[in-house]
């Protein structure tokens, strides 16, 4: 049952193979003897997976089923859940219960999911390796010594160790495709606005975008059949009409162009991934697809244009977090001043201080110029190369990341370094474009991670290139040692 | 050596919205702490604003009755600072690009001239909560039922030279956005709130002197006051050698005296930017066409037409059309009674000294137009006096009625009929023979000044209720009869 795709669950479910209240006490049971090994789960709600289990199962009686009803599925612990512990992955919010549903997750309570719980995450969702949490790193199934990515690293721990079907993440710089891609998992980031931010906590929110993290792209285009569509209570959420992603997954893929962008392929990247993404590509030759070397000649300022944006915003959102109305507050705060740096001293964790001091730093006077301006004016650089690239090509493809799943505190002394890891995948944030990251080989016994770009809202598209290259292959079949 | 102030206005305007500027909260005022102040205004985390377009409508309606540049494009930004009652840790605010650009508009002034005041922007915002420190001690209050309420803050050019012209703008500008409706106006509750930027320089000086900003001031006499003391506090200063830091200071009405509030030093890095949650606004020409050509009469028409139309005298055109309440009343009295000289006279007469008394706006008044209209009628057709038309006015305001109703039961009603009138004249006149005989005996150019004691006998004797016109018409020649 654990190794099951959705689809597969639901056929089950539909056929009576099995009930959803089986399937969630299976999880559930299996969550609570095997979690302690990955710290996946910030927070398990049994109670309420049950509880939604057993009105799935009605559904399913009525004969009313849609294709989620009575999967479970985990949440990453940004989405405000009603009645829940929504924590960020911070101290700031550890006694934070949510007292409203973001809209992602109405969706799927509206679809009959059932919710595992929630999933850990690199602090505010700012980090690469989900070792910035309150709550502790997670460990990657795929080598107890290993980092599972981040920021959605719980969610990618979760399904990649077979402890939830699937799980939501956010993406604000790679965050699900990172993560993915150090777990042999399918995710995808959609474009920006194509999933509603409300009731998602804000990192950056010019960048953040949610998406799912799944064992297929099959599996990938169900869930953001249910997360996609405009959200009035979302201004920036895009007021256009939604595909059905899997639709057009089988679609053939002869004479599809892909694009390769030298920049992708630079010495930053381990040659052993190198080869496995060249291979990927061969296997899309052979499915008869055209390949063009491209150039994105921008790809290097990404790095530096992202961490002014991201935490220049960071900074401003993060300043709610204050210990007036909610979260964590200090001991006995002397006066205002007192309440307000002890607070946030205490409730933040240094990934997040250095972040609001960056951002800080950045927008202040007579360095906004300098800085965030001049950030701003490269992203549209940033955003004009890809928009020229895929005038000449359908999709762009590289390495989702320079190497593998790295050592658990291998890159904690060097932030730079950390950051470095999301060379490939922040520009995308950047250019607001959706990308996806699927399984395409292995290098020392760790899965290495495929990206695909698409052009603004070619999400079907997206998925369909990664299904077809998933019937081809069984990189994704490939599940951690000892599961 | 001659100084000369120069004077720069920062007025708030709340607009008035049902709902917030960026979340479906209401925005009424003086509920209990906190009950309307939904998850956006809480700023609850993962909370997003959504622009309430009424806001857009109101500033460009603003924007378009002082000819003011419209923005096609304008922008949200991020105001950044820390303070309990902005419970996002930033105000959403518009820096760089405005709804509204620049303008103009006349003032007139005491001594008949008029002067230009340049706008320099209008640009929406959203206002905070409240912090309450007296209420609970060695600890403060946050009410955020006002966070969020929509703001237009209308900055002026520094075109003002003395509190007299600050005063006449702030009115001007009053009088504009309540006679659009997009304000309510009422100052004690702080709908509309003004900031004065005072610098004064030796005349013909080019150079600015270095300035203060006096904020949130709630009344017109208290803007006065304060520019008035303000310009002689930096005049004494400069004049004792010192200078004037830039600071922001506070009006203490009590103390009748501004004081430091922050100086410059302490002033805040606000770390304005794009607000991301927020799209650029987007507007076209149509869309403000449409909203100009619905634009209702503005106050300098309306007192222009009431000067013509209604043949007010100027200073009353200007009181009455000055305020929309006020003037759509006058025009319902003016026009029900056919007689604006006496509307306008009851209006800033009685009405205004009741109301004042009261602390009440004409839109809060228990006698409403047609009410009062009814009562004027009487007065026209003779049917009861002036002096008691002040009666039936105070029962009206008292809830006792109708004026019909209350004449009829106080038993207000003038006797018109020759015949009994006459019957009184002669009985006051046979029982006052003392002053009857000093009448005769009276040189008959002085016999005038006399007739006031026999009037004053015979509406006592009427109890009031004679008509004065009449009994002036009857007394004198009975009397004179009696001379020959």
């Amino acid at each position: 049952m654990f190794s099951k795709t959705i689809a597969q669950l639901a056929r089950g479910l539909k056929d009576g193979e099995f009930s959803s209240c089986e399937i969630t006490e299976n999880y559930l049971d299996r969550i609570s003897a095997q979690d302690n090994k990955y710290n996946s789960y910030i927070t398990v709600t049994p109670e309420l997976a049950m509880q939604q289990a057993k009105a799935a199962d009605a559904v399913i009686g009525a004969g009313n089923a849609g294709i989620m009803t009575g999967i479970p599925i985990a949440h990453k612990d940004i989405f405000c859940s009603k009645g829940t512990r929504t924590s960020a992955g911070s101290k700031m919010l550890d006694n934070f219960i949510a007292p409203y549903d973001a809209t992602l997750i109405e969706k799927f309570n509206a679809a009959n999911s059932v919710s595992l719980g929630k999933t850990n995450m690199d602090e505010f969702a700012m980090g690469s390796s989900n070792e910035n949490s309150y709550y502790g790193p997670v460990i990657n199934p795929w080598g107890e010594n290993r980092v599972p990515g981040g920021s959605s690293g719980g969610s990618a721990a979760a399904v990649a160790a077979q402890l939830a079907p699937a799980a939501t993440g956010t993406d604000t710089g790679g965050s699900i495709r990172q993560p993915c891609a150090l777990t042999n998992l399918s995710g995808i980031k959609p474009t920006y606005g194509r999933v509603s931010r409300f009731g998602m906590i804000a990192f950056a929110s010019s960048l953040d975008q949610a998406g799912p993290i799944a064992k297929t792209a099959e599996d990938a285009a169900i869930l953001l059949n249910v997360m996609a569509g405009f959200d009035p209570k979302d201004s920036t959420s895009a007021d256009k009409p939604v595909s059905d992603y899997t639709a057009s997954l089988n679609q053939p893929l002869a004479g599809l162009k892909i694009g390769l962008p030298k920049e992708f392929f630079s010495d930053d990247l381990n040659p052993l991934m190198a080869e496995q993404v060249q291979a990927a590509v061969k296997e899309y030759q052979a499915l008869g697809a055209q390949i063009k070397e491209i150039s994105l000649p921008n790809t290097a300022l990404s790095i530096p244009a992202y961490y002014i944006i991201a935490p220049a915003e960071a900074s401003s959102n993060l300043s709610r977090f204050d210990g007036v109305r909610y979260g964590h507050r200090c001991d006995a705060p002397l006066d205002l001043e007192d309440m307000y740096k002890r607070t946030r001293q205490e409730g933040f964790g240094p990934e997040v201080k250095r972040r609001i001091l960056v951002g800080t730093y950045a927008l202040s006077e007579g360095f906004y110029d300098a800085y965030y301006k001049k950030a701003q004016q490269i992203r549209r650089l940033i955003q004009q190369d890809y928009i020229n690239a895929l005038k000449e090509v359908d999709v762009i493809m590289g390495p989702t990341t320079p190497q593998p799943a790295f050592k658990i505190g291998a890159k904690t002394s060097d932030p730079v370094e950390m950051y470095m890891e999301d060379i490939y995948t922040l520009s995308l944030n950047l250019a607001g474009l959706p990308g996806m990251s699927i399984p395409c080989g292995m290098v020392d016994g760790l899965p290495v991670g495929l990206q695909i770009i698409g052009n603004y809202f070619a999400e079907e598209r997206l998925l369909n290139v990664a299904h077809m290259f998933q019937q081809a292959t069984d990189w994704h079949k490939n599940t951690a040692p000892g599961l | 050596m001659e100084w000369e102030a120069v004077i720069g206005l920062e007025i708030h305007a709340q607009l008035a919205t049902t709902t917030k500027i960026f979340s479906g909260a209401s925005t009424a005022f003086g509920a209990e702490a906190n009950t309307q102040a939904c998850a956006v205004d809480l700023a609850l985390p993962g909370t997003l604003p959504v622009f309430n377009t009424k806001a857009l409508e109101m500033a460009v309606m603003f924007g378009t009755a002082i000819d003011a540049e419209i923005n096609k494009t304008s922008v949200f930004d991020r105001k950044n600072y820390f303070y309990p009652d902005s419970p996002k840790g930033y105000q959403t605010s518009q820096l760089f690009y405005p709804i509204v650009g620049t303008g103009s508009l006349e003032i007139e002034l005491s001594d008949g001239n008029s002067k230009l005041i340049g706008v320099t922007r209008a640009h929406l915002e959203e206002d905070a909560g409240k912090s309450l420190h007296e209420k609970f001690p060695s600890m403060t209050g946050i009410d955020l039922n006002r966070a969020g309420t929509p703001l237009l803050e209308i900055v002026s050019d520094p075109d003002m030279s003395s509190a007299e012209e600050a005063v006449a703008y702030a009115k001007k500008i009053h009088s504009i956005v309540t006679s659009i409706g997009i304000c309510d106006g009422n100052m004690a509750e702080g709908s509309f709130r003004v900031d004065c930027n005072v610098s004064v320089r030796h005349k013909g000086e080019q150079k600015l002197g270095n300035r203060t900003e006096t904020k949130n001031i709630n009344s017109f006499r208290f803007i006065e006051k304060a520019i008035k003391g303000e310009i002689i506090r930096q005049i004494e200063i400069l004049e004792d050698g010192g200078s004037i830091p830039q600071e922001t200071r506070l009006y203490d009405a009590e103390k009748d005296q501004t004081r430091t509030m922050r100086s410059k030093e302490e002033a805040n890095d606000y770390r304005y930017f794009p607000c991301p949650d927020l799209l650029p606004i987007v507007i076209e020409d149509d869309y403000i066409d449409a909203i100009r050509s619905k634009l209702p009469e503005l106050p300098d028409a309306k007192r222009q037409r009431f000067s013509e139309q209604y043949n007010l005298a100027a200073k009353d055109a200007a009181v009455i059309s000055g305020n929309r309440a006020q003037a759509d009343y006058f025009e319902i009295v003016a026009t029900s009674t056919k007689d604006a000289k006496l509307a306008a006279n009851w209006l800033l007469g009685e009405m205004a000294k009741t109301l004042n008394q009261n602390d009440l706006q004409i839109d809060q008044s228990p006698v409403d137009a047609q009410a009062l209209a009814a009562l004027l009628l009487r007065i026209k057709d003779n049917s009861i006096s002036v002096n008691a038309a002040r009666q039936v006015f105070e029962a009206m305001w008292n809830g006792e009625g109708s004026a019909d109703q209350i004449i009829s039961d106080k038993g207000l009603k003038q006797v018109t009929d020759t015949g009994a009138i006459e019957k009184i004249v002669r009985e006051v006149i046979a029982n006052s023979d003392k002053q009857v005989q000093q009448y005769i005996a009276a040189e008959p150019d002085k016999r005038g000044k006399m007739l006031g004691y026999f009037m004053g006998q015979i509406m006592k004797a009427s109890k009031g209720k004679a008509n004065p016109g009449q009994v002036q018409g009857l007394l004198k020649p009975i009397l004179d009869s009696l001379c020959n």
